[in-house]
């Protein structure tokens, strides 16, 4: 048996009112390439953060061990010293530098007060040669593709001297082509002595490149499997992934299902900046009165792309279809007319686009429907305080008044603020985008069952999720998406998470 | 009251605390100078511009920490258009009024426009058109100052200071009777719609303060008012001017805490992308901030002119600063979306006291600047902290 590299024991991470990781044990052999699966919001990357330093020692319980000795990394630089590198899934390099200029930022050549450019180049080069690509170390970060600055990227941590390299989601925003490069690269530092942990959905590249895969869910791990003696088929990882029995998390309801309210025909969006990328492609479908629909799909499907579009055009350009409210075609052009559609988007992003953190709760709760309170433009503002304690009573909102500033919450409770905010705007068509993220379980049950609450009025709600036992504990019927198309459709009771990702993984080939 | 209270209290009327405190310290130094009838009613003379400046730059700051450097030049153009009008041009004064609330307006429209729509940074704009405006100024005036001392209806309208009083309508003695009576109405006023609004409240069954603490600060309030009107009163009355600046203050007070488009103002500062998402034009309240503030920009330079009974190419000079400053100083957020009229009038009047107290001490000019600049740091520092949880350092 080979060296262990690196161990973390019994690691448990928790943010308020959320235990993100519990008790993960996590071993790394040296010269091993290890990939860390599980479904959005299980831990993994929360798990990565603590390895890195991202959350330094103190915030966590439990050890890292690595090359023998337990470590304290209380920044990036202190796990960087020891070899340890992450490249997270977002790209962080700045476009209006060069490759060279990027991959030694933070650690530069030369001395403090002048900079080796000479050095920096010639390595940048040697680096780059390493990776297999061929670009100038005096090239703009902008004018090369997302697959070069990934490979930019792993330069970046080669020149950091790199034993660990820790990929999140590498190739989630490569094409085809390019992904298999980076899973060759990978396969050939490995043969060099390179250890690294991959992140990865695309199961098929990890069956592909893994020699060991941590199944990790709901914060806790729950497997290793070893391509030596284990089955690492994906059928068995997604078995691994998503095998939680579905018990009463999900409350029940009476179904009463009535005519189309919304129908959607070839929606098709364009990415905003670069022109030529499809985001939502050809998409159709529909939602009926009283009837919770699902949009199923790995994170960059383009569902929430989908959503905003169809809300008042608020993402993508060049935005062609047809789109029926009640069976007239309606055009929302902005969101005020999709507001006065009776459309209702509730974002995803609560904090970034969804609520004023420094406002209080009654603020937030009136802004998308200000006239139901005011009369010619001038706020009752009692009446503004009632709406607010209303719909804080009917949500259960935990908070001492609603005169409490948003931010002051928890996420569940500034989910339910952001839900009354809608509620409030009093719309037929409810799109509730990963309503239950980074919520915790007892605040997800509520939140389910305002939903049932809200269809049994005679609601339509599209529910966005990346979790597969929400969707299908509480949708009718489940659309999947996969880049931007529909590659599937499924009465709720016949769908099962087996099947729902296969759809998407058949549809990523 | 626990201490997670007080903290609380002391947080909210930090700025009334600190102006008690600088008051008493320049009574102090001035042998009580400070509260002479007559500095009392200069103190409002010549700060009036700040007041009205402040308000609109206050609208500008909500919508995210924007703020208007061409105010100054703005002001002294259209003073500059107005004397030539009224002088050189003899122009009726009602259409001269009229003209430069006009040109004012659309300066803010022309800037507004840019800023909101076209979406340059206000900070460029704004830089531009301060350099722009003050050019324009010496252009108009040809250089020279113009006296509008003949223009006496202008200046009795617009002015503070010298006769530009309201007159006394009843008796002739030391005490300016009408003053005073304006004083008790207000007084009367003020405290009928506390008490209505307090009970409406209790009658619908809302949140209303502590009964002790509402009387506290009625009768403060009330109190600061009547003795207010009463020093005004021992020195010939109330400044015309006070008037104009009251009716900004009131009415962008309703607005921004009692309408839809007040509310937007701050919902764009506290979170843009939230706002657009809640179907609100971001766009417009851009630009109704920089329109209204080429408004107000008018009426300052109406005010001033009137003070000077002059216009000259060097007015406005860093008018822009005195009103970004009471506005920080007043507890607005340097990033939008935080800020009230009552808290600027107490920035703008925080540095008016600041300013009379040291020229009244005989303390150098440039020291004044010095002194100035450093509260308006350290009240833009104890925004940003408190903010932090009263943590001094950003975590790297």
């Amino acid at each position: 048996m080979a060296k262990i590299l690196l161990e973390m024991k019994n690691i448990t991470k928790t943010f308020p009112g959320v235990k993100a990781l519990d008790n993960v044990n996590l071993q790394v052999e040296e010269g091993e390439i290890h990939a860390l699966v599980g479904e959005n919001g299980a831990g993994k990357s929360t798990l990565m953060n603590v390895l890195s330093g991202i959350y330094p020692y103190g915030t966590y319980e439990g050890d890292i061990i690595y090359d023998g000795e337990v470590c304290e990394f209380h920044t990036i630089k202190d796990s960087e010293r020891k070899g340890i590198v992450i490249i997270h899934q977002e790209l962080a390099l700045i476009p209006y530098m060069t490759i060279g200029e990027n991959m030694f930022l933070g650690n530069e050549r030369g001395t403090k007060l002048k900079i080796n450019w000479n050095e920096t180049n010639d390595l940048a080069a040697k680096y780059l040669k390493t990776v297999g690509l061929k670009e100038s170390p005096q090239v703009l970060i902008k004018d090369i593709g997302v697959g070069k600055q990934q490979l930019v990227e792993i330069a970046k941590a080669l020149a950091k001297n790199a034993k660990l390299l820790i990929l999140d989601e590498p190739t989630a925003s490569l094409n085809e082509a390019d992904s298999k490069a980076l899973l060759e690269l990978l396969l050939k530092f490995k043969k060099e002595g390179m250890t690294s942990i991959i992140i990865s959905h695309k199961l098929n590249e990890v069956s592909f490149v893994a020699d060991k895969i941590t199944v990790i869910r709901d914060g806790a791990t729950i497997e290793t499997l070893d391509k030596e003696k284990d089955d690492i088929s994906e059928s068995r990882i997604i078995k691994g992934m998503v095998g939680r029995e579905l018990s009463d998390r999900f409350p029940k309801r009476e179904k009463h299902i009535g005519d189309v309210m919304m129908e959607v025909k070839d929606w098709t969006v364009y990415h905003p900046l670069y022109a030529e990328r499809k985001v939502v492609d050809n998409v159709n479908l529909n939602v009926r009165k009283g009837e919770v629909v699902g949009i199923s799909g790995l994170m960059g499907a383009g569902r929430t792309e989908l959503a905003m579009s169809l809300f008042g055009k608020s993402y993508g350009d060049n935005i062609s279809g047809q789109l029926f409210i009640n069976g007239k075609e309606v055009h929302l052009n902005i969101v005020q007319d999709a507001i006065k559609h009776k459309l209702a988007y509730v974002t995803e992003d609560r904090k970034g686009n969804g609520l004023i953190l420094s406002n209080p709760i009654k603020i937030n709760t009136t802004l998308a429907n200000l006239d139901a309170v005011s009369l010619h433009s001038i706020i009752d503002k009692d009446k503004e305080y009632g709406v607010a304690v209303e719909y804080k009573d009917k949500l259960k909102t935990k908070c001492p008044t609603v005169e409490q500033n948003v931010g002051n919450l928890s996420g569940g409770n500034q989910q339910k603020v952001l839900l009354a905010k809608w509620m409030f705007a009093d719309p037929d068509i409810l799109i509730l985008d990963e309503p239950t993220r980074g919520i915790d379980v007892g605040a997800k049950y509520e939140i389910y069952c305002i939903i049932n609450q809200l269809v049994a009025e005679g609601k339509s709600v599209i529910m966005i999720s990346s979790e597969l036992p929400e969707i299908l504990g509480m949708c009718d019927r489940i659309y999947v998406m996969n880049e931007g198309k529909i590659v599937g459709e499924l009465e709720g009771s016949e769908a099962t998470q087996e099947i729902i990702m296969s759809h998407i993984l058949k549809a990523g080939k | 009251m626990n201490k997670a209270k007080s903290l609380d209290f002391i947080k909210k009327y930090t700025m009334i605390i600190v102006l008690i405190v600088v008051t008493a310290f320049f009574a102090w130094r001035t042998g009580g100078a400070i509260l002479l009838p007559m500095n009392v009613s200069s103190l409002i003379s010549q700060n009036a511009y700040v007041f009205i400046l402040a308000t609109g730059m206050l609208l500008c700051i909500l919508t995210g920490g924007n703020i208007d450097l061409s105010v100054g030049s703005v002001v002294c153009f259209v003073g500059a258009i107005g004397a030539v009008l009224m002088v050189n041009m003899k122009v009726n004064m009602v259409v001269a009024i009229l003209i430069m609330i006009l040109v004012g307006t659309l300066i803010g429209a022309f800037q507004g426009f840019w800023i909101a729509y076209v979406r340059i940074p206000p900070f460029i704009v704004t830089l531009a058109g301060m350099l722009a405006f003050r050019g324009l100024s010496n252009v108009v005036l040809d250089g020279m100052t113009i006296s509008i001392k003949e223009c006496t209806a202008f200046v009795n309208l617009f002015g503070g200071g010298a006769n530009c009083y309201i007159p006394d309508f009843f008796g002739n003695g030391s005490l300016n009777l009408t003053c005073v009576f304006a004083g008790v109405l207000a007084t009367v006023i003020y405290v009928f719609i506390q008490i209505k609004s307090r009970m409406s409240k209790q009658k619908k069954g809302y949140a209303i303060e502590n009964m002790a603490v509402f009387q506290i600060k009625t009768l403060l309030i009330g109190l600061v008012i009547l003795a207010f009107s009463f020093r005004l009163a021992q020195h010939k009355g109330i400044p015309t001017v006070l008037i104009w600046v009251l009716i900004v203050v009131m009415v962008y007070g309703y607005i921004t805490s009692n309408t839809t488009t007040g509310r937007y103002f701050y919902a764009v500062g506290g979170n843009e992308k939230a706002t657009k998402l809640s179907g609100i034009n971001t766009n417009k309240v851009y630009f109704l901030a920089y329109l209204n503030m080429g408004f107000l920009a008018a009426l300052a330079g109406m005010v001033t002119i009137a003070r000077m009974t002059s216009a000259q190419p060097t007015y406005g000079q860093s008018y822009e600063m005195d009103a970004i400053g009471s506005c920080f100083i007043g507890g607005a957020s340097a990033y939008g979306g935080i800020g009230t009229v009552p808290g600027v009038i107490v920035g703008a009047v925080l540095m008016g006291v600041i300013n009379l107290g040291m020229s009244l001490m005989g303390v150098d000019q440039n020291m004044q600047k010095v002194v100035k600049g450093l509260v308006l740091l350290a009240a833009v520092i104890f925004d940003v902290v408190s903010k932090r949880g009263g943590k001094l350092i950003s975590k790297n």
